[in-house]
């Protein structure tokens, strides 16, 4: 009945109790809060089974934020253990869980935080970018984003019940294989990265469908903002991507499960295949986040510069160069493998060339400020930050394309201190700068410049003090993930430093949720009464904040790139009067799937056999009764939008 | 007014979904093209491949795709009586190919080439299973379509739906055809 499921995974050490607590004592007040304010049915109706993409877009960038404090705190406990494991010290981790951290750490931020935190922004943005009211398939956006929790879920249910991975962030075998991790720890990887991963491309397929198909007359390929063409680049390498990672977590499975021989060290196995495969996936991966992040630059930059964005063409041409390249440099993680002198030689080149089209981009945003009229406002300011950052994130990166160097410097903190430069500095950094420019249009009020610079600066000069250490550790030799040190390697104080670094990064993330939190409680004084807080160019802009459930009341004609620019210059005024509007009724499919998608994941972690058809026959009953459902949509009658305009625009 | 998932989208969005599937398929041969030498001393392709019992299922799995076809056309016409006969037939040859496969999978193990016997076979039984799954896939929404056809009739929205699964479908049979080709038959040289 319970597989492998024993009370003794239940019971931890003092450090996971902790953490236990915190993860159960969490979801009850949740849930306590919940019941006493009586919010039960308003959650469900307003928000759970909300088909509106800004509803799930803020429920993603909830979730985001959510775990980036998970994530954050491993990161403050893989500093301090690495500050203190020293000599005679031997830390407050044991190796094993400490191994267990930096997994955890590695997973949570690329796939439950960046991912996450980047459909919130688009999921927001995007079909207000483009003129739309919705995505094209307003459920399956629904289903992706329940997926993607239902992987968190199992993430952080590892803590309460059993344990996680022990393997680093990609799980190479034969660590991975169940000869050398015969926990369930791998497995709750395995099976939480399958079922985000297949929400996560759902989405894409969505995503894609709604920019070629969802855009506002006028607005032809060429005169999309610079954030959707990136979305798009960014949603075709999820598409061509993420089904290697499904494929390859699928082989790892059925060797823990059934036996099999894919990446095991006997019976003709191949390790070196995983790594290949995982890779594949991995590469376009960074680029799959990073590629939002530049258009969310390219969006900021020429508003507060007051200046039409330069090189658009070229900024296109660079994004989809950049979606061809990301598929031809995977080998450059593992030079060390030994495919021989020329098979390097092409990656490292190709690596080189990648190089290029991010480098018209920097120049690009920098040619737009010439001349400009700047507004050193906190989104601006995170792209001064991105840019500091990911300049020398990429020089160091093209340092290490060159084999040679990376001989020395693979697997060193070098690396680790590079690929933070980029994912932090570059990634979340952009991230953090759109979620400031599109608060006022997310929640219909600004976020206070104050607080948000104090923030700003915490970051900044916390990142450079985290991370400068490491390369110079990794100069001197220093490899990623030791839970303990020797005295006499003289790393210490440079680990201390970092660790100090890692803890100013954490004040400045304090110091963000202070800036929503006083912001929120002083909104009246930053109200975006007219929908154009920043002067803005693009659509999104041109409705009020928040966005009405309907989002336009009359669809848009564009007229040109920067739409609501050309719009505002040339006093383009609507039609007159109002139409009734077509939108999508709640669903709770969704929510189902994602939960019997849970119970799925639960049982093959646990061995719960039984689990499995239960799921599977859940899944495919909800699905069938969905097929009945005829009236999913309802019409939002003129004068009720009539209505709202005049509210917003009173 | 604009209705959401309307035929056009949900075609398209078809295509770009088939597309990523590719890509799993796709993982899975480079897989079996790195391991199929790895037989680690037992049996290779050569000696396990029953060619001819191959090709009646892949006789079969195609027309399978052809009785597919004739329920589009069926459907195009209105022919209630058309699109069930010619649904079943696509579901009784897809349930036959899929036996033929399992069976084929049984004889394998019993005689003690199972996947776990080296990485060449994980690498055949993954990929030909994954196809067998994706096969099955499609049972299961013939299934879901002959519920919603009994209980509502031939609606539009259910001719729509015939052309969604045949989509589906057809792209199963191309898939099958490069296994049928680089796994049988270069296998069995």
């Amino acid at each position: 009945m319970f597989g492998i499921l024993t009370p003794e995974a239940f019971i931890h050490g003092p450090i996971e109790t902790g953490a236990q607590l915190i993860v159960v004592g969490g979801a009850l007040s949740v849930v306590l809060l919940l019941t006493i304010t009586k919010r039960w049915k308003w959650l469900w109706t307003e928000w759970l089974t909300s088909l509106d993409a800004k509803r799930i877009g803020i429920m993603y960038l909830i979730l985001a934020g959510l775990m980036l404090a998970r994530g954050g705190v491993d990161a403050l406990m893989m500093r301090s253990q690495q500050a203190v494991a020293v000599g005679a010290g031997t830390g407050y981790l044991s190796p094993d869980h400490f191994a267990q951290v930096f997994t955890a750490h590695g997973v949570i931020m690329i796939f439950f935080v960046a991912m996450t935190f980047m459909f919130g922004l688009i999921n927001c943005i995007l079909p207000l970018q483009i003129g739309t009211r919705d995505v094209s398939f307003p459920l399956l956006n629904s289903i992706s984003f329940w997926l993607t929790a239902t992987g968190a879920v199992l993430v952080n249910l590892s803590l309460v019940v059993g344990a996680f991975a022990a393997t680093g962030w990609l799980a190479y075998p034969p660590l991975s294989e169940i000869a050398y991790s015969p926990g369930v720890g791998v497995d709750y990887y395995i099976w939480a990265l399958q079922i985000s991963g297949i929400g996560t491309l759902l989405a894409a397929v969505n995503f894609i469908v709604t920019i070629i198909k969802e855009r506002a007359p006028g607005m032809t390929l060429m005169r999309m903002p610079i954030f959707v063409w990136t979305v798009l680049g960014s949603m075709l390498l999820v598409l061509f991507a993420f089904p290697i990672l499904t494929g390859t977590m699928t082989m790892l499975a059925l060797d823990r499960v059934l036996g099999m021989h894919f990446f095991s060290t006997d019976l003709g196995g191949n390790a070196m295949m995983y790594v290949n495969l995982i890779w594949a996936w991995g590469h376009p991966e960074v680029y799959i986040l990073i590629l939002p992040a530049f258009g969310i630059f390219s969006e900021i930059v020429p508003v507060f510069s007051q200046k039409r964005l330069f090189g658009y063409t070229s900024m296109v041409v660079a994004t989809m160069a950049i979606v061809l390249l990301s598929f031809g440099v995977w080998v450059h993680h593992f030079f060390t493998m030994g495919a021989g002198a020329n098979v390097n030689a092409f990656f490292g080149i190709a690596t080189m060339v990648i190089a290029i089209p991010t480098g018209v981009k920097v120049f690009n945003w920098i040619f737009t400020m010439f001349r400009g009229r700047i507004k050193y406002t906190v989104p601006m300011l995170w792209f001064m930050g991105f840019l500091f950052s990911f300049i020398l994130g990429g020089m160091t990166g093209v340092l290490m394309s060159v084999p040679a160097v990376d001989f020395q410097l693979h697997n060193s903190l070098f690396l680790v201190a590079h690929f933070h430069n980029m994912v932090i500095g570059g990634v979340l950094f952009g991230y953090f700068c759109g979620f400031a420019y599109w608060f006022p249009k997310i929640f219909g009020f600004g976020l206070n410049e104050m607080l948000g610079k104090v923030s700003y600066w915490l970051w900044i000069v916390g990142f450079a003090m985290a991370f400068i250490p490491l390369y110079i550790l990794g100069m001197m030799g220093m490899t990623r993930r030791l839970d303990f040190v020797d005295a006499a390697s003289g790393y210490h104080p440079l680990l201390v430093l970092a660790a100090v670094g890692a803890g100013i990064i954490a004040l400045g993330a304090a110091a963000q949720f202070i800036c929503y939190a006083v912001s929120t409680f002083e909104r009246k004084r930053h109200m975006d009464r007219t929908g154009d807080y920043w002067n803005g160019r693009t659509l999104e802009w041109s409705v009020p904040s928040p966005a009405p459930f309907y989002n336009f009341a009359h669809i848009p004609t564009v007229h040109g790139r920067d739409a609501w620019w050309t719009m505002k210059e040339k006093k383009q005024t609507h039609e007159a009067g109002y139409q009734d509007i077509l939108l999508p009724k709640n669903s709770c499919v969704g929510l189902l799937i994602a939960g019997f998608s849970f119970l799925f994941g639960f049982g093959m972690v646990w061995h719960m056999w039984w689990l499995l058809p239960v799921s599977l026959i859940g899944i495919f009953v909800t699905i069938v009764v969905r097929s009945f459902a005829d009236e999913t949509e309802y019409v939002v009658p003129a004068h009720l939008v009539k209505a709202t305009e005049q509210r917003h625009h009173k | 007014m604009k209705k959401h998932d309307t035929h056009e989208q949900v075609s398209f969005g078809l295509w770009v979904y088939i597309m990523s599937d590719c890509i799993l398929f796709a993982s899975l041969f480079a897989a079996y093209a790195v391991l199929h030498t790895q037989t680690a001393g037992g049996a290779g392709g050569a000696e396990l491949f029953d060619r001819s019992f191959v090709l009646i299922e892949t006789l079969i799995l195609l027309t399978s795709s052809f009785t597919c076809g004739l329920a589009l056309l069926a459907a195009r016409a209105k022919n209630t009586v058309g699109v069930w006969l010619s649904l079943l037939a696509t579901f009784a040859l897809g349930a036959t190919f899929l036996g033929m496969e399992l069976s084929e999978f049984g004889m394998l193990v019993s005689e003690g080439h199972s996947w776990a016997a080296s990485a060449f076979l994980s690498s055949f039984f993954t990929l030909v299973g994954t196809h067998g799954l994706h096969i099955f896939v499609g049972l299961s929404w013939l299934i879901a379509l002959f519920i919603y056809l009994g209980i509502r009739g031939l609606t539009p929205k259910m001719s729509k739906r015939i052309v969604y699964f045949s989509l589906f479908w057809h792209f199963l049979d191309i898939v099958w055809i490069c296994l049928f080709s680089l796994v049988y038959l270069l296998g069995s040289l």
